[in-house]
């Protein structure tokens, strides 16, 4: 018997995956979109209204992750955007493997936004690469202002920032100001973006960063 | 169940060596892990205990643990600190600019094999 020192990352063999899959869908023209959250902090909803507003502009398909069950999936393709399911078995999270088997799933491959709406966890989702070009974290205001302090790591992975159900915020004593700065203690390069899909306050300025991140890959 | 899908991650890249260093036979997998790593070791081996009776790969193969200390560096004093002591505020100063030295590493420090000599390398 002999010692073999490894020195590896635990997700090193995902890191990889991630790192091909990055780059290939890149080529093939998808800018695909990470979202990560807790359970009902309105994810579906944020990325209904988006579709909406971004008809005509830009193709969208959405890939649903969940443990079981497919009512996401149902209330996206609804609107006409292509959607599928993927069941991750019990899983908490979505790795690498996992995102390239569910897009291969996807009718029409390239040139468009695909969203990954990752299984709701604020935990596990943060330590595993899915090959997507953009991180974005949400965090609901009925969730409350100290969540950086809790879940750090996702904070400090994710490139976006959006605060939902903004118009809530009277009811919750939520301070907009103590989680930006919270949040900054942990990413300062983060971008924040305070919404209410329900009015529409706030969607535009998450909407215009989508298209020009994606006009930035298509110039 | 954070922990049970991490074990099937290092068992993936275990997969990898394995194939690359012609290991017949894993005697036993030692991990580092930082204390705030957010990795529950309790929960690890109750993972690690299940795979090794299912998989080929691992079978019978013990799990080591080696603990790394977690510590935080302060960039206005420039002390360090314990982490899971005093958290992101350094306990001499005061000041919340501080960052983690060690105590969120995850890796596999090394395997003990069994490997098939007669191949090279």
């Amino acid at each position: 018997m002999k010692v073999i020192e490894l020195k590896m990352t635990v997700t090193d063999s995902n890191d990889r995956d991630a790192q091909a899959l990055r780059r290939e869908l890149t080529e093939r023209g998808i800018f695909l979109i990470n979202l990560m959250s807790a359970p009902g902090s309105g994810k579906t909803t944020l990325l209904s209204r988006t579709i909406t507003d971004l008809a005509g502009k830009v193709k969208i398909g959405v890939m649903e992750a969940d443990i079981a069950s497919d009512v996401d999936a149902r209330r996206i393709s609804e609107l006409g955007a292509e959607s599928i399911q993927v069941h991750t078995d019990g899983m908490c999270h979505m790795d690498a493997g996992m995102t390239r088997t569910g897009l291969e799933n996807m009718e029409n491959s390239g040139d468009r936004i695909v969203f990954l709406e990752n299984v709701g966890n604020l935990i596990c989702p943060a330590e595993f690469d899915t090959g997507a070009h953009k991180n974005v974290m949400i965090l609901s205001v009925p969730e409350g202002d100290d969540k950086p302090l809790k879940y750090p790591l996702m904070f400090s992975k994710s490139d976006v920032l959006i605060i939902t159900k903004s118009d809530a915020a009277p009811y919750f004593d939520f301070d907009f100001e103590a989680v930006e700065s919270r949040v900054r203690k942990l990413n300062p390069s983060i971008l924040i973006f305070p919404v209410s899909a329900k009015t529409g306050d706030g969607m535009e300025a998450w909407e215009d960063y989508i298209l020009s991140e994606w006009e930035k890959r298509h110039a | 169940m954070h922990e049970l899908s991490i074990v099937k991650h290092v068992i993936k890249t275990l997969r990898e060596v394995v194939e690359e260093n012609h290991v017949r036979r894993i005697g036993s997998v030692t991990l580092e892990v930082g204390e705030v790593s957010g990795v529950v070791i309790e929960q690890l081996a109750d993972c690690w205990n299940y795979f090794r009776e299912k998989d080929e790969l691992v079978k019978g193969a013990p799990l080591y643990v080696e603990t790394i200390e977690a510590v935080t560096f302060c960039t206005s004093c420039e002390k360090t600190y314990e982490t899971v002591k005093f958290g992101k505020t350094c306990p001499y100063c005061g000041s919340a600019e501080t960052y983690l030295l060690t105590g969120n590493e995850f890796s596999i420090k090394q395997i003990e094999a069994e490997t098939d000599d007669s191949v090279e390398p």
